[in-house]
Protein backbone atom coordinates (compact mmCIF):
# COMPACT_ATOMS: atom_id res chain seq x y z
CA UNK A 1 0.00 0.00 0.00
CA UNK A 2 1.29 4.10 -0.67
CA UNK A 3 1.20 5.84 2.34
CA UNK A 4 0.02 9.49 1.50
CA UNK A 5 0.28 12.36 4.32
CA UNK A 6 -2.30 15.12 3.83
CA UNK A 7 -1.93 18.87 4.75
CA UNK A 8 -4.36 19.48 7.65
CA UNK A 9 -7.59 21.13 5.95
CA UNK A 10 -7.48 18.18 3.25
CA UNK A 11 -7.74 15.66 6.38
CA UNK A 12 -10.63 17.85 7.30
CA UNK A 13 -12.29 17.39 4.01
CA UNK A 14 -11.68 13.94 3.41
CA UNK A 15 -12.38 13.14 6.86
CA UNK A 16 -9.18 10.91 7.87
CA UNK A 17 -6.38 11.21 9.88
CA UNK A 18 -2.71 12.58 8.72
CA UNK A 19 -2.29 9.67 6.57
CA UNK A 20 -4.13 7.75 4.12
CA UNK A 21 -3.30 4.28 2.49
CA UNK A 22 -3.72 3.84 -1.58
CA UNK A 23 -4.13 0.68 -3.64
CA UNK A 24 -1.90 1.70 -6.72
CA UNK A 25 -2.06 -0.69 -9.62
CA UNK A 26 0.90 -0.25 -12.34
CA UNK A 27 3.51 1.87 -11.75
CA UNK A 28 3.82 3.52 -8.70
CA UNK A 29 4.26 7.62 -10.01
CA UNK A 30 2.98 11.23 -9.28
CA UNK A 31 0.45 10.61 -10.79
CA UNK A 32 -0.67 7.26 -10.40
CA UNK A 33 -0.93 7.87 -7.04
CA UNK A 34 -3.04 11.31 -7.11
CA UNK A 35 -5.34 9.63 -9.20
CA UNK A 36 -5.91 6.65 -6.39
CA UNK A 37 -6.07 9.75 -4.26
CA UNK A 38 -8.95 11.29 -6.09
CA UNK A 39 -10.41 8.22 -6.83
CA UNK A 40 -10.48 6.96 -2.73
CA UNK A 41 -11.40 10.31 -1.89
CA UNK A 42 -13.22 12.18 -4.82
CA UNK A 43 -14.01 14.98 -2.35
CA UNK A 44 -10.42 15.97 -3.03
CA UNK A 45 -10.77 16.28 -6.77
CA UNK A 46 -9.42 19.85 -7.70
CA UNK A 47 -7.91 20.49 -4.45
CA UNK A 48 -4.45 18.91 -4.91
CA UNK A 49 -4.42 19.45 -8.79
CA UNK A 50 -6.50 21.15 -11.55
CA UNK A 51 -9.87 19.11 -12.52
CA UNK A 52 -9.26 20.02 -15.79
CA UNK A 53 -5.25 20.84 -16.25
CA UNK A 54 -4.37 18.38 -13.85
CA UNK A 55 -1.42 20.56 -12.98
CA UNK A 56 -0.49 21.26 -9.44
CA UNK A 57 -1.99 23.70 -7.30
CA UNK A 58 0.68 26.34 -7.08
CA UNK A 59 1.00 26.50 -3.44
CA UNK A 60 0.85 23.14 -3.02
CA UNK A 61 4.71 21.24 -3.06
CA UNK A 62 5.08 17.51 -3.17
CA UNK A 63 8.20 15.70 -1.06
CA UNK A 64 9.14 12.00 -0.54
CA UNK A 65 12.17 10.71 1.02
CA UNK A 66 13.47 14.11 1.52
CA UNK A 67 13.51 15.38 -1.67
CA UNK A 68 11.31 17.92 -3.57
CA UNK A 69 9.12 15.99 -6.35
CA UNK A 70 7.06 19.21 -7.13
CA UNK A 71 8.25 19.83 -10.29
CA UNK A 72 9.50 16.43 -11.39
CA UNK A 73 8.07 14.85 -14.11
CA UNK A 74 4.53 13.47 -12.68
CA UNK A 75 5.04 10.30 -14.89
CA UNK A 76 8.52 9.03 -13.36
CA UNK A 77 8.32 6.50 -11.12
CA UNK A 78 8.85 7.58 -6.77
CA UNK A 79 11.78 6.32 -5.13
CA UNK A 80 11.60 2.74 -3.77
CA UNK A 81 10.88 3.70 -0.43
CA UNK A 82 7.52 5.29 -1.36
CA UNK A 83 6.52 2.16 -3.64
CA UNK A 84 6.98 -0.60 -1.30
CA UNK A 85 4.94 1.53 1.27
CA UNK A 86 8.02 2.13 3.65
CA UNK A 87 8.09 6.05 3.36
CA UNK A 88 5.23 8.31 2.78
CA UNK A 89 4.26 10.38 -0.01
CA UNK A 90 3.79 14.25 1.32
CA UNK A 91 1.96 16.67 -0.43
CA UNK A 92 2.57 19.56 1.58
CA UNK A 93 0.93 23.11 1.62
CA UNK A 94 3.45 26.20 1.28
CA UNK A 95 4.10 27.92 4.66
CA UNK A 96 3.06 31.21 4.79
CA UNK A 97 5.42 33.07 7.19
CA UNK A 98 5.51 36.39 9.15
CA UNK B 1 -39.81 20.88 10.83
CA UNK B 2 -43.29 22.47 9.71
CA UNK B 3 -43.03 24.65 6.58
CA UNK B 4 -45.61 27.63 6.59
CA UNK B 5 -48.41 26.41 4.47
CA UNK B 6 -48.35 27.46 0.94
CA UNK B 7 -46.18 30.19 1.36
CA UNK B 8 -43.12 31.02 0.54
CA UNK B 9 -40.03 31.40 3.40
CA UNK B 10 -36.61 31.44 4.24
CA UNK B 11 -33.92 33.81 3.09
CA UNK B 12 -33.94 36.90 1.60
CA UNK B 13 -37.66 36.27 0.40
CA UNK B 14 -39.79 34.97 3.00
CA UNK B 15 -42.52 36.21 5.02
CA UNK B 16 -43.88 34.87 7.89
CA UNK B 17 -46.69 36.48 9.36
CA UNK B 18 -48.22 35.63 12.40
CA UNK B 19 -49.17 31.77 12.58
CA UNK B 20 -51.18 30.34 15.31
CA UNK B 21 -49.33 27.84 17.05
CA UNK B 22 -46.59 27.05 14.97
CA UNK B 23 -43.21 28.07 16.73
CA UNK B 24 -41.19 30.18 14.75
CA UNK B 25 -37.40 29.30 14.78
CA UNK B 26 -34.44 31.24 13.13
CA UNK B 27 -31.52 29.57 11.79
CA UNK B 28 -28.59 32.21 11.55
CA UNK B 29 -26.24 31.15 8.77
CA UNK B 30 -22.60 33.22 9.09
CA UNK B 31 -19.61 32.76 7.17
CA UNK B 32 -16.38 34.11 8.33
CA UNK B 33 -12.58 34.07 7.18
CA UNK B 34 -11.80 31.15 9.30
CA UNK B 35 -14.89 28.77 9.01
CA UNK B 36 -18.79 28.97 9.21
CA UNK B 37 -21.42 28.86 12.05
CA UNK B 38 -24.95 28.21 12.58
CA UNK B 39 -27.07 30.17 15.05
CA UNK B 40 -29.82 28.98 16.00
CA UNK B 41 -32.55 30.45 18.10
CA UNK B 42 -36.67 30.66 18.89
CA UNK B 43 -38.47 33.31 18.01
CA UNK B 44 -37.73 35.51 20.92
CA UNK B 45 -34.56 35.81 19.38
CA UNK B 46 -32.80 36.73 22.81
CA UNK B 47 -30.65 33.45 23.23
CA UNK B 48 -29.08 31.65 20.43
CA UNK B 49 -26.67 28.52 20.39
CA UNK B 50 -23.67 28.71 18.16
CA UNK B 51 -23.02 25.48 16.52
CA UNK B 52 -19.26 25.27 14.52
CA UNK B 53 -17.20 26.28 13.13
CA UNK B 54 -18.10 23.98 9.75
CA UNK B 55 -15.07 23.71 7.70
CA UNK B 56 -12.11 25.13 10.02
CA UNK B 57 -9.93 26.92 8.54
CA UNK B 58 -11.28 27.51 5.63
CA UNK B 59 -12.61 31.25 3.96
CA UNK B 60 -16.30 30.54 3.90
CA UNK B 61 -17.54 33.53 1.00
CA UNK B 62 -21.35 32.57 1.61
CA UNK B 63 -23.51 30.18 3.47
CA UNK B 64 -27.10 30.52 2.08
CA UNK B 65 -30.32 28.45 2.18
CA UNK B 66 -33.03 27.18 -0.38
CA UNK B 67 -36.21 28.92 0.12
CA UNK B 68 -37.89 25.67 -1.45
CA UNK B 69 -36.47 23.75 1.18
CA UNK B 70 -35.10 25.42 4.05
CA UNK B 71 -33.10 22.47 5.59
CA UNK B 72 -30.76 22.37 2.18
CA UNK B 73 -27.95 24.50 2.98
CA UNK B 74 -25.09 25.68 -0.02
CA UNK B 75 -21.71 26.73 1.41
CA UNK B 76 -19.14 28.33 -0.80
CA UNK B 77 -15.37 27.59 1.37
CA UNK B 78 -12.08 28.22 -0.68
CA UNK B 79 -8.68 28.31 0.33
CA UNK B 80 -5.62 29.43 -1.51
CA UNK B 81 -4.03 26.28 -1.27
CA UNK B 82 -6.77 23.72 -2.12
CA UNK B 83 -8.98 26.18 -4.18
CA UNK B 84 -12.77 25.75 -4.41
CA UNK B 85 -15.03 23.70 -2.23
CA UNK B 86 -19.19 23.76 -2.60
CA UNK B 87 -20.38 22.20 0.63
CA UNK B 88 -24.35 21.47 0.83
CA UNK B 89 -26.07 20.17 3.93
CA UNK B 90 -29.67 18.81 3.21
CA UNK B 91 -30.56 18.91 7.51
CA UNK B 92 -30.01 22.27 8.12
CA UNK B 93 -26.24 22.78 8.91
CA UNK B 94 -25.81 19.62 10.93
CA UNK B 95 -24.11 17.77 8.35
CA UNK B 96 -21.88 18.46 4.95
CA UNK B 97 -21.31 17.07 2.36
CA UNK B 98 -18.98 18.26 -0.81
CA UNK B 99 -20.54 18.35 -3.81
CA UNK B 100 -18.86 19.71 -7.14
CA UNK B 101 -16.35 22.22 -7.31
CA UNK B 102 -15.78 22.34 -11.42
CA UNK B 103 -16.43 26.30 -12.80
CA UNK B 104 -15.16 25.69 -16.16
CA UNK B 105 -15.73 29.25 -18.38
CA UNK B 106 -17.62 28.03 -21.30
CA UNK B 107 -15.53 28.26 -24.65
CA UNK B 108 -12.30 29.77 -25.55
CA UNK B 109 -10.72 31.81 -22.86
CA UNK B 110 -11.73 35.22 -22.72
CA UNK B 111 -9.68 38.36 -21.17
CA UNK B 112 -10.92 41.66 -18.90
CA UNK B 113 -8.74 44.23 -18.54
CA UNK B 114 -6.08 43.93 -15.59
CA UNK B 115 -5.04 46.62 -12.50
CA UNK B 116 -2.16 48.06 -14.97
CA UNK B 117 -4.93 47.81 -17.57
CA UNK B 118 -3.38 45.05 -19.95
CA UNK B 119 -5.83 42.28 -21.11
CA UNK B 120 -5.43 39.40 -18.28
CA UNK B 121 -7.32 35.99 -19.25
CA UNK B 122 -10.22 34.80 -16.86
CA UNK B 123 -9.42 33.09 -14.21
CA UNK B 124 -11.44 30.94 -11.83
CA UNK B 125 -10.32 31.80 -8.27
CA UNK B 126 -13.94 31.40 -6.30
CA UNK B 127 -17.24 31.67 -5.57
CA UNK B 128 -18.40 34.65 -3.84
CA UNK B 129 -22.50 34.01 -3.37
CA UNK B 130 -24.23 31.85 -3.89
CA UNK B 131 -28.27 31.96 -4.55
CA UNK B 132 -30.94 29.29 -4.39
CA UNK B 133 -33.62 29.11 -6.75
CA UNK B 134 -36.72 30.30 -5.13
CA UNK B 135 -38.82 27.52 -6.45
CA UNK B 136 -36.38 24.51 -6.79
CA UNK B 137 -34.46 22.92 -3.95
CA UNK B 138 -32.08 21.55 -6.58
CA UNK B 139 -31.41 24.54 -8.76
CA UNK B 140 -28.76 27.06 -7.26
CA UNK B 141 -26.97 29.94 -8.86
CA UNK B 142 -23.34 31.21 -7.73
CA UNK B 143 -21.30 33.83 -8.51
CA UNK B 144 -17.49 33.62 -9.08
CA UNK B 145 -14.82 35.28 -9.57
CA UNK B 146 -12.92 36.29 -12.27
CA UNK B 147 -16.63 37.64 -12.42
CA UNK B 148 -19.10 35.02 -14.32
CA UNK B 149 -22.29 33.05 -13.09
CA UNK B 150 -23.10 29.33 -13.05
CA UNK B 151 -26.14 27.40 -12.46
CA UNK B 152 -26.53 24.35 -11.19
CA UNK B 153 -29.99 22.54 -11.58
CA UNK B 154 -28.73 19.05 -9.21
CA UNK B 155 -28.07 20.45 -6.09
CA UNK B 156 -24.43 21.62 -6.96
CA UNK B 157 -22.89 18.38 -8.05
CA UNK B 158 -21.95 19.72 -11.35
CA UNK B 159 -22.06 23.60 -12.37
CA UNK B 160 -22.88 24.99 -15.80
CA UNK B 161 -21.89 28.83 -16.69
CA UNK B 162 -24.37 31.27 -18.09
CA UNK B 163 -22.14 32.28 -20.44
CA UNK B 164 -23.62 35.87 -22.21
CA UNK B 165 -23.04 37.69 -19.49
CA UNK B 166 -19.25 37.20 -19.22
CA UNK B 167 -19.07 37.54 -23.01
CA UNK B 168 -20.98 40.83 -23.00
CA UNK B 169 -19.95 43.40 -25.47
CA UNK B 170 -18.88 45.09 -22.49
CA UNK B 171 -16.73 42.80 -20.66
CA UNK B 172 -13.41 42.92 -22.30
CA UNK B 173 -13.34 46.15 -20.58
CA UNK B 174 -14.29 45.11 -17.39
CA UNK B 175 -11.49 45.46 -14.81
CA UNK B 176 -11.68 44.09 -11.18
CA UNK B 177 -11.71 46.35 -7.79
CA UNK B 178 -9.47 46.16 -4.95
CA UNK B 179 -11.13 42.44 -3.80
CA UNK B 180 -10.87 41.16 -7.30
CA UNK B 181 -13.30 40.89 -10.70
CA UNK B 182 -16.40 39.36 -8.36
CA UNK B 183 -19.65 38.64 -9.31
CA UNK B 184 -21.16 38.95 -5.66
CA UNK B 185 -24.62 39.84 -6.02
CA UNK B 186 -27.69 37.58 -7.92
CA UNK B 187 -31.07 38.39 -7.00
CA UNK B 188 -33.57 36.45 -8.88
CA UNK B 189 -37.21 38.58 -9.05
CA UNK B 190 -40.09 36.52 -6.89
CA UNK B 191 -43.03 37.91 -9.36
CA UNK B 192 -40.90 36.96 -13.25
CA UNK B 193 -38.91 33.98 -13.28
CA UNK B 194 -37.55 35.02 -16.41
CA UNK B 195 -35.46 38.32 -14.48
CA UNK B 196 -31.95 37.95 -12.72
CA UNK B 197 -30.30 40.94 -11.40
CA UNK B 198 -26.34 40.59 -10.90
CA UNK B 199 -23.51 43.11 -10.08
CA UNK B 200 -19.69 42.79 -10.89
CA UNK B 201 -17.29 44.87 -9.01
CA UNK B 202 -15.72 46.93 -10.43
CA UNK B 203 -18.23 46.43 -13.52
CA UNK B 204 -21.72 47.24 -12.91
CA UNK B 205 -24.88 46.03 -12.59
CA UNK B 206 -26.60 44.03 -15.16
CA UNK B 207 -30.01 41.98 -16.11
CA UNK B 208 -31.19 39.14 -17.95
CA UNK B 209 -34.97 39.11 -18.72
CA UNK B 210 -34.41 35.64 -20.10
CA UNK B 211 -33.37 33.78 -17.49
CA UNK B 212 -29.64 34.51 -18.43
CA UNK B 213 -29.57 34.06 -22.40
CA UNK B 214 -28.94 37.50 -22.88
CA UNK B 215 -27.89 40.84 -20.44
CA UNK B 216 -28.22 44.19 -20.22
CA UNK B 217 -26.01 46.68 -18.61
CA UNK B 218 -28.53 48.54 -16.00
CA UNK B 219 -26.00 51.77 -15.08
CA UNK B 220 -27.64 54.66 -16.12
CA UNK B 221 -27.42 57.22 -13.40
CA UNK B 222 -23.92 56.09 -11.87
CA UNK B 223 -21.46 58.31 -11.17
CA UNK B 224 -17.96 56.79 -10.09
CA UNK B 225 -15.21 59.67 -9.98
CA UNK B 226 -12.88 57.33 -11.39
CA UNK B 227 -14.35 57.26 -14.77
CA UNK B 228 -13.74 60.41 -16.28
CA UNK B 229 -16.84 60.02 -18.75
CA UNK B 230 -20.15 60.49 -16.76
CA UNK B 231 -22.51 58.17 -19.25
CA UNK B 232 -20.23 55.65 -18.71
CA UNK B 233 -21.89 52.23 -19.57
CA UNK B 234 -19.79 49.81 -17.33
CA UNK B 235 -16.91 50.31 -14.82
CA UNK B 236 -19.11 51.05 -11.68
CA UNK B 237 -17.78 49.81 -8.43
CA UNK B 238 -21.59 48.43 -7.24
CA UNK B 239 -21.04 47.13 -3.73
CA UNK B 240 -24.41 45.52 -3.37
CA UNK B 241 -27.94 45.44 -4.11
CA UNK B 242 -31.10 44.95 -2.33
CA UNK B 243 -35.30 44.05 -3.40
CA UNK B 244 -38.12 43.98 -1.56
CA UNK B 245 -40.21 40.89 -3.00
CA UNK B 246 -42.97 42.97 -2.91
CA UNK B 247 -41.54 45.47 -5.34
CA UNK B 248 -39.09 44.14 -7.81
CA UNK B 249 -38.36 47.13 -9.28
CA UNK B 250 -37.61 48.96 -7.13
CA UNK B 251 -33.62 48.14 -6.18
CA UNK B 252 -31.56 50.07 -3.80
CA UNK B 253 -27.91 50.08 -4.20
CA UNK B 254 -24.41 50.12 -2.21
CA UNK B 255 -22.05 51.59 -4.76
CA UNK B 256 -18.09 52.01 -3.77
CA UNK B 257 -19.26 56.05 -2.24
CA UNK B 258 -22.78 56.25 -3.01
CA UNK B 259 -26.18 55.27 -2.36
CA UNK B 260 -28.35 54.63 -5.11
CA UNK B 261 -31.94 53.90 -5.69
CA UNK B 262 -33.86 52.76 -9.15
CA UNK B 263 -38.07 52.19 -9.69
CA UNK B 264 -37.17 50.67 -12.69
CA UNK B 265 -35.41 47.80 -12.41
CA UNK B 266 -32.37 49.29 -12.65
CA UNK B 267 -32.70 51.02 -15.91
CA UNK B 268 -32.08 54.25 -14.36
CA UNK B 269 -30.37 55.20 -11.19
CA UNK B 270 -30.66 58.17 -8.87
CA UNK B 271 -29.08 58.80 -5.36
CA UNK B 272 -30.64 58.63 -2.23
CA UNK B 273 -27.17 59.18 0.17
CA UNK B 274 -28.98 62.50 1.72
CA UNK B 275 -27.63 63.24 4.76
CA UNK B 276 -25.63 60.39 5.22
CA UNK B 277 -22.21 61.00 7.42
CA UNK B 278 -20.25 59.41 4.40
CA UNK B 279 -21.89 57.06 1.66
CA UNK B 280 -18.91 54.70 0.94
CA UNK B 281 -20.22 51.45 2.48
CA UNK B 282 -20.82 47.74 1.67
CA UNK B 283 -24.20 46.40 2.89
CA UNK B 284 -27.65 47.39 2.39
CA UNK B 285 -31.06 45.84 3.14
CA UNK B 286 -34.42 46.34 3.09
CA UNK B 287 -37.26 45.96 6.19
CA UNK B 288 -38.81 42.76 5.73
CA UNK B 289 -42.51 44.22 5.82
CA UNK B 290 -41.63 47.80 4.75
CA UNK B 291 -40.57 48.17 1.64
CA UNK B 292 -39.33 51.45 1.91
CA UNK B 293 -36.80 51.41 5.05
CA UNK B 294 -33.74 50.59 4.35
CA UNK B 295 -30.49 49.83 6.17
CA UNK B 296 -26.82 50.89 5.61
CA UNK B 297 -23.48 50.81 7.46
CA UNK B 298 -21.60 53.51 6.53
CA UNK B 299 -17.90 53.09 5.83
CA UNK B 300 -15.41 56.07 6.51
CA UNK B 301 -13.53 55.57 3.08
CA UNK B 302 -12.31 53.28 0.40
CA UNK B 303 -8.85 53.53 1.82
CA UNK B 304 -10.72 53.60 5.62
CA UNK B 305 -12.45 50.25 5.54
CA UNK B 306 -13.79 50.59 9.41
CA UNK B 307 -16.66 52.81 10.83
CA UNK B 308 -16.13 55.94 11.32
CA UNK B 309 -15.48 57.71 14.61
CA UNK B 310 -14.66 54.65 16.15
CA UNK B 311 -18.89 54.42 16.44
CA UNK B 312 -20.88 51.73 14.75
CA UNK B 313 -23.91 52.73 13.69
CA UNK B 314 -26.28 51.55 11.22
CA UNK B 315 -28.59 54.02 9.53
CA UNK B 316 -31.93 53.67 8.68
CA UNK B 317 -34.23 55.23 6.25
CA UNK B 318 -37.83 55.05 6.40
CA UNK B 319 -38.88 56.37 3.13
CA UNK B 320 -36.35 55.11 0.70
CA UNK B 321 -33.20 57.25 1.15
CA UNK B 322 -32.24 60.83 1.83
CA UNK B 323 -33.30 60.46 4.89
CA UNK B 324 -31.34 59.03 7.16
CA UNK B 325 -31.35 58.35 11.43
CA UNK B 326 -28.26 56.46 13.06
CA UNK B 327 -29.52 54.03 15.05
CA UNK B 328 -26.94 52.98 17.98
CA UNK B 329 -28.34 51.90 20.62
CA UNK B 330 -26.61 48.42 21.44
CA UNK B 331 -23.95 48.97 19.50
CA UNK B 332 -20.47 50.02 20.70
CA UNK B 333 -19.62 53.81 20.43
CA UNK B 334 -16.00 54.28 21.17
CA UNK B 335 -12.94 52.79 19.89
CA UNK B 336 -14.75 50.48 17.35
CA UNK B 337 -13.57 49.76 14.09
CA UNK B 338 -14.50 47.29 11.92
CA UNK B 339 -16.51 46.59 8.34
CA UNK B 340 -19.37 45.42 7.75
CA UNK B 341 -19.03 43.74 4.08
CA UNK B 342 -21.53 43.43 1.63
CA UNK B 343 -23.14 40.09 2.12
CA UNK B 344 -22.80 40.49 6.08
CA UNK B 345 -26.14 41.83 6.40
CA UNK B 346 -29.93 40.00 6.40
CA UNK B 347 -33.29 40.81 7.98
CA UNK B 348 -35.85 37.61 9.02
CA UNK B 349 -38.99 38.03 8.74
CA UNK B 350 -40.48 37.64 11.73
CA UNK B 351 -43.28 39.61 12.78
CA UNK B 352 -41.25 41.83 14.44
CA UNK B 353 -38.69 42.22 11.67
CA UNK B 354 -35.60 41.22 12.96
CA UNK B 355 -31.84 42.25 11.26
CA UNK B 356 -28.74 40.79 11.65
CA UNK B 357 -25.00 41.61 11.00
CA UNK B 358 -21.19 40.59 11.08
CA UNK B 359 -18.55 42.45 11.44
CA UNK B 360 -14.46 42.23 10.79
CA UNK B 361 -14.12 41.70 14.47
CA UNK B 362 -15.80 38.91 14.44
CA UNK B 363 -18.88 39.78 16.11
CA UNK B 364 -22.71 39.22 14.81
CA UNK B 365 -25.07 41.45 16.11
CA UNK B 366 -29.19 40.96 16.30
CA UNK B 367 -32.04 43.61 16.40
CA UNK B 368 -35.29 42.41 17.51
CA UNK B 369 -37.37 45.88 16.39
CA UNK B 370 -36.58 46.91 13.30
CA UNK B 371 -33.09 47.92 14.01
CA UNK B 372 -34.31 50.56 17.60
CA UNK B 373 -31.88 48.35 19.36
CA UNK B 374 -29.26 46.00 19.25
CA UNK B 375 -27.22 43.31 20.70
CA UNK B 376 -24.48 41.17 20.17
CA UNK B 377 -25.28 37.37 19.88
CA UNK B 378 -22.02 36.35 19.20
CA UNK B 379 -18.56 37.98 19.87
CA UNK B 380 -15.33 36.60 18.79
CA UNK B 381 -15.90 34.70 15.37
CA UNK B 382 -13.28 34.64 13.09
CA UNK B 383 -13.86 37.91 10.86
CA UNK B 384 -17.55 37.59 9.42
CA UNK B 385 -17.80 37.09 5.72
CA UNK B 386 -21.68 36.60 5.06
CA UNK B 387 -25.03 36.32 7.03
CA UNK B 388 -27.60 35.22 5.94
CA UNK B 389 -30.88 34.00 8.26
CA UNK B 390 -34.15 31.96 7.89
CA UNK B 391 -36.97 31.99 9.22
CA UNK B 392 -38.66 28.87 9.80
CA UNK B 393 -41.60 27.53 11.09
Amino acid sequence: MIRVELPANLRTLAGVGREVQLQVDGPVTQRSVIDALEAQYPQLRGTVRDARTKKRRAMLRFFACEEDLSDEPLDAPLPEPVASGKEPYLIVGAIAGG
Amino acid sequence: MTVSRGRRFGTRYGYLTRMEGLMTKLRLLVGTHKGAFVLTSDERRKDWQVEGPHFAGWDVYHVNGSPADPNRLFASTSRGWFGQVIQRSDDGGKTWNPVGNEFHYEGATTTHKWYDNSDHPYEFLRVWHLEPSLTDPDTVYAGVEDAALFKSTNGGTSWEELSSLRTHKTAPTWAPGAGGLCLHTIILDPTNQDRIITAISAAGTFRSDDRGNTWKAINHGLRSSHIPDPDAEVGHCVHHIAMHPSRPNTLFMQKHWDVMRSDDAGDSWHEVSGNLPTDFGFAIDVHAHEPETIYVVPITSDSDHFVMEGKLRVYRSRNGGNEWEALTKGLPQKDCYVNVLRDAMAVDSAESCGLYFGTTGGQVYASTDSGDSWAAIARDLPAVLSVQVQTLA
